[in-house]
């Protein structure tokens, strides 16, 4: 599963660099999250730009993302395409997450 | 590529494919299902609907029905008007109590977040005529995803 990391200031962008989470991925996307997690940062954004499909269970890989981090830290969501939005907000998993449109700029890749 | 001056693109009236009960094959048949729709009139929306209740129906076939123990998956894909009616068929075990769960919403309580039970709200809330029937030792369930 690739998954690129970048630290800014309190702040860690992680770039999922992969068009789906699935069933077949939803347990390694989470294994590389908890590994990647092991610094500490108050906020991580999750960039889900390249990813065209999630499916439930990939939804509920990421809601037990959020969990890991524990009380004292945040996950939000960036640049979700059309189809996984509309995941969250059928299940309403829209309401729990905070959703930017996209990722922080400084922290964007160039390409 | 075949030049297809003056031919008509193929877009086949029925698909069927049969694949093994684990996830790889799923992604993998979704895939098919996709390309093979490619040149038929039925919309992006309609097809992306399409990919992802039959990615809830055939994840928890693969789940549940087979038990992560493998087993063989059928499904057919029939256009039908603008939109699709999608059957799938598996020797599994049957539904719980031979009905379809009923697909509630899992809270969102903060304190206590779901980390599972969204996949039959997905598929009541994206299909429509949902059917299911344990036929000897199979279970078919049938749907319909209107045009859009």
């Amino acid at each position: 599963m690739d998954i690129s990391f970048e630290h800014s200031g309190d702040m860690v962008v992680a770039r999922v660099n992969e068009n789906r989470i699935d069933a077949a991925v939803a347990i390694q996307f989470k294994d590389r999250m908890r590994e990647l997690l092991q610094t500490a940062a108050p906020v991580v954004v999750l960039d889900l730009s390249q990813v065209a499909f999630l499916d439930s269970s990939g939804l509920g890989a990421v809601v037990a993302v959020m969990k890991l981090l524990g009380p004292g830290r945040r996950l939000e969501l960036a640049g979700l395409t059309p189809g996984v939005l509309r995941v969250f907000r059928l299940t309403r998993m829209d309401s729990v997450f905070t959703i930017h449109d996209a990722a922080p700029p400084s922290l964007r890749h160039a390409g | 590529m075949p030049a297809r001056t003056g031919a008509q693109p193929a877009c086949p009236r029925r698909l069927r494919l049969v694949f093994p009960a684990d996830p790889l094959a799923v992604r993998q048949a979704l895939h098919d299902l996709h390309e093979g729709l490619r040149d038929c009139p039925v919309s992006p929306q309609c097809r992306a609907t399409m990919e992802l209740v039959l990615a809830e129906v055939l994840n928890n076939v693969v789940e549940h029905a087979y038990a992560d123990r493998g087993g063989e998956i059928e499904i057919c894909v029939q256009r039908s008007g603008g939109g699709l009616v999608c059957c799938v068929a598996d020797s599994g075990r049957p539904m719980p109590h031979g009905a379809l769960p009923p697909g509630d919403l899992p809270g969102t309580d903060a304190a206590d977040l779901p980390e599972g039970g969204f996949g039959w709200h997905l598929i009541r809330a994206l299909s429509r005529d949902l059917d299911y029937r344990r036929e000897g030792t199979r279970n078919l369930l049938r749907f319909h995803l209107p045009a859009m």
